[in-house]
């Protein structure tokens, strides 16, 4: 295949096309209904109220689960203070830990059935779900667990004390593997949970619900409430919360932050991003642009810490730029549950009307957009991949978290003009560092202002290494030892 | 207990120029009585401390501080918003120095700060006495906020290998998680210990390489604006510390709502106050330490101001 000539070189699409590999779904169980989880037990909400989750891939219904009102939340937290006084705060912590475990083995277990449903409720492709988002979410808990009965070590002079009850809210990009980030340290340092998914994607946490069934989790130490905003609202408000964990926008992050003034609760903000990912003269340039794509089209680009800006040195961007867009042709927009999509649906029709708006915007500021011009489905919510070019740093589709597959890229001509357009923004999650020489990572890497930065690669997780942002992107660390202290009582 | 200040009965908090002046004058007379015209006492003007030199609040405006006995110890300068943003720009712009000097240096530093006052402890326990410490109480504050200054010029370099990690990822890169500092933090001290409790906030802050403003304690700020004299000998660079004295009330909520401070330390238990505090320092997702009561020094303040960060690469190649 010769590059140089052929424009669309690398596009699969014409000819040799993949055949349909669908996900099997067969051994999936969802049920039409699904109550909260409260006690223990799957009870009715006392709202009365329930609401739709659909399938963003085809619109179709997947079930009906409760809405959770205030009276729902004040018995949620009820049950998690009985549990937390009862029983987890008396437990031995080596017990403790092996109820995390046995959690963390039940998820390997039945990995596959919530991988299809990760796919299903959210439109990730079933690739990411079933090797990133459920393996991950196992590890949380299997990582975490083992701290239960070692937390003096990690603190030095200190005696750490569990908090009490924690009110969790967690967003619509990695519903299980957020929850394990939440419940796993909340429940190895002692703590009991509150926790509530995202409308949008709130089945693999009612599944998780079965799993602390079937770990005989003794009752109320893990509620799962489902519900929209006013449910986080009241979790966030109630009096008998101690600490309350949030990941999602800044906005919201504001708000919570706001709103926990004149309160003793203690709180971590995982929030928004506009990560900078630069890539260097003297990078391998294949390498960086497939971690470019890595980087932005990962997950749809429903990522807080995807690389939405390119930086690029001037004397190879157009070699990149070329590189990149012929790479894109080779993305499978479609099914998320066929295992050869490379990007699955974007999450909800609110969601996509959001990113359409930044399209229209960036046009609109002058910035010039370059899409593969792919068909999409005919049912459900898709996005081809973006790339805007000819951007200013004053451009809204540079500074604003877009969430969705959607890359600026602008360029520059020294390491001080990179670093100086990489930290000008509000956010701080995360950044991206590409070039052969070490010295140059070290450089760049102690002048970004980010929480995580990825030097030769990008958007990898685990359970050992803390996230978590600088400046507007956030407050506090989850992952890793580091990720315990939000969970703990130091004084 | 409110120490503002009445001269002969009437406030001069906020007079004409003319009463103040007159006020002023009265207040170095009473401070320095010189004994049967042998020699006229030469009393200190008390000023702000914003990028390593010490202007005088653009305001014009000042307030006084009584000594014990209720006479007028001095005139303080009654910082503004202005002079704190001026502060601010002076801190953000010392930042990437201070937070990329070594930490050996920086440690030096400290510790120089630490001999300078050593060489000037018996002025600083001269202005604890006018404000009613007394006498061994005093020396004791001072010997107390150097041993403290040695401690964190101590912990300068060790609370990164004490609180970093190297993380056993599953995948194949090399991951490590290393403390930075957080970024120009705003300090407000506390009305205990004029010296020691100001020292002890702004010490771990600085230890870690971040860029401060504090606001000297209202009732009791001679020593904290003294002590600008201190640093200045002491090769911290400009900018590293800032030092206003003013109206608490008056400056507080700028202190937690800026846009540019990285974070708030708070010393204090007022309640509304401290919300106020919380609700101004989610405009930028400010972190916030509140502290109701004087904390003994210790490593974990220093790790208030810092950001994690984890850093992956790729192992193979």
């Amino acid at each position: 295949m010769n590059k140089a000539t052929a424009p669309h070189s690398l596009n699969f699409d014409t000819g040799w096309a993949y055949s349909p590999a669908p996900e099997s779904i067969d051994h999936v169980e969802i049920k039409d209904q699904y109550k909260l989880f409260i006690g223990g037990k799957f009870v009715a909400p006392k709202s009365g109220k329930y609401f739709d989750t659909i399938n963003p891939a085809n619109e179709k219904v997947l079930a009906r689960v409760a809405h959770a009102g205030v009276a729902d939340v004040d018995r949620a937290v009820k049950s998690a203070r009985d549990a937390y006084d009862t029983v987890w705060s008396k437990m031995k912590p080596a017990e403790r830990g092996k109820y995390i475990y046995r959690i963390a083995r039940i998820i390997q277990e039945r990995a596959r059935e919530f991988a299809v449903i990760e796919s299903m409720d959210g439109g990730k492709p079933i690739r990411e779900a079933r090797d990133v988002d459920i393996p991950l979410a196992a590890a949380h808990f299997f990582y975490y667990a083992g701290w239960a009965d070692k937390l003096d070590y990690a603190f030095p002079c200190r005696t750490p004390q569990s908090l009490g009850v924690a009110g969790q809210i967690i967003p619509w990009n990695f519903p299980l593997l957020m929850a394990a980030w939440k419940i796993a340290p909340a429940l190895a340092c002692g703590n009991t949970v509150v926790l509530k998914p995202a409308e949008t994607t709130p089945l693999t946490a009612l599944k998780l619900a079965e799993v602390m069934e079937a770990a005989d989790l003794p009752p109320g130490v893990v509620n799962i409430l489902t519900g929209d905003g006013s449910t986080g609202a009241a979790i966030v408000n109630h009096e008998d919360v101690n600490k309350i964990a949030f990941t999602g926008s800044t906005n919201v992050g504001r708000i919570i932050q706001r709103a926990l003034a004149g309160t003793d609760k203690k709180y971590t903000l995982e929030l928004g991003g506009k990560a900078a990912n630069i890539v260097f003269a003297d990078a391998a340039i294949d390498q960086a642009v497939e971690g470019i794509v890595n980087a932005i089209f990962f997950n749809q680009g429903h990522v807080c810490c995807a690389g939405s800006r390119l930086l690029v040195q001037e004397s190879v961007a157009d070699e990149v730029v070329a590189k990149l867009k012929e790479r894109m042709q080779t993305l499978i927009v479609g099914d998320p549950l066929d295992k050869n999509t490379d990007i699955g649906a974007i999450n909800s029709a609110a969601q996509l009307e959001r990113i359409n708006a930044y399209l229209d915007l960036g046009q609109e500021e002058g910035a010039e957009m370059f899409q593969c011009g792919g068909k999409n489905p005919d049912k459900g919510y898709w996005c081809q991949p973006t790339l805007f070019t000819n951007v200013a740093q004053s451009h809204r589709i540079v500074r604003e978290e877009i969430f969705g597959p959607v890359l600026a890229i602008q360029t520059f001509r020294t390491l001080d003009e990179a670093v100086a357009k990489a930290n000008n923004t509000q956010y701080g999650l995360s950044g991206g560092i590409w070039t052969d020489k070490g010295a140059k990572i070290f450089n760049v890497g102690a002048k970004m202002r980010a929480g995580v930065i990825w030097a030769n690669t990008f958007n990898k997780f685990d359970p050992t290494s803390p996230f978590g942002g600088y400046k507007e992107s956030g407050i506090g660390r989850e992952g890793g030892m580091h990720g315990l202290s939000a969970y703990l009582d130091l004084h | 207990m409110d120490k503002t200040v009445k001269a002969e009965g009437r406030s001069i908090d906020s007079a004409s120029p003319r009463e103040a002046q007159s006020a002023a004058k009265s207040a170095r007379l009473a401070r320095a009585k010189p004994p049967a015209a042998i020699r006229l006492g030469i009393a200190k003007t008390y000023k702000l401390y914003i990028n390593g030199k010490f202007p005088r609040t653009e305001s014009g405006r000042y307030f006084t501080v009584a000594d014990a006995k209720g006479n007028i110890a001095a005139n303080m300068c009654r910082a503004s918003r202005k002079d704190f943003r001026e502060a601010v720009l002076a801190a953000r712009a010392a930042f990437s120095g201070w937070a990329g000097a070594s930490a050996y240096l920086r440690g030096q530093i400290l510790y120089r700060v630490a001999e300078m006052l050593e060489a000037r402890a018996e002025q600083f326990v001269a202005e604890l006495k006018l404000m009613g410490v007394d006498k061994r109480a005093a020396s004791r504050e001072v010997t107390a906020t150097i041993d403290c200054l040695v401690y964190y010029a101590g912990w300068t370099d060790k609370y990164q290998q004490v609180f970093s990690a190297v993380n056993p990822v599953a995948s194949s890169h090399f991951n490590f998680s290393i403390l930075e500092p957080v970024g120009v933090v705003s300090v407000l001290a506390g009305r205990e210990n004029a010296l020691l409790g100001f020292v002890e906030a702004i010490a771990p802050v600085i230890a870690g390489g971040n860029t401060a403003i504090a606001l000297a304690s209202e009732q009791n700020p001679l020593c904290a604006v003294s002590l600008a004299e201190v640093l200045h000998s002491s090769d911290v660079p400009a900018g590293v510390i800032n030092i206003l004295s003013g109206y608490r009330k008056e400056l507080a909520e700028q202190f937690a709502s800026h846009m540019d401070v990285n974070a708030i330390i708070a010393n204090g238990d007022d309640a509304s106050e401290i919300k106020m505090i919380q609700e101004q320092a989610a405009n930028n997702i400010k972190r916030v330490i509140i502290r109701k009561k004087p904390v003994a020094p210790d490593p974990y303040q220093i790790i208030d101001v810092q950001e994690t960060k984890t850093t992956w690469h790729p192992i193979g190649g």
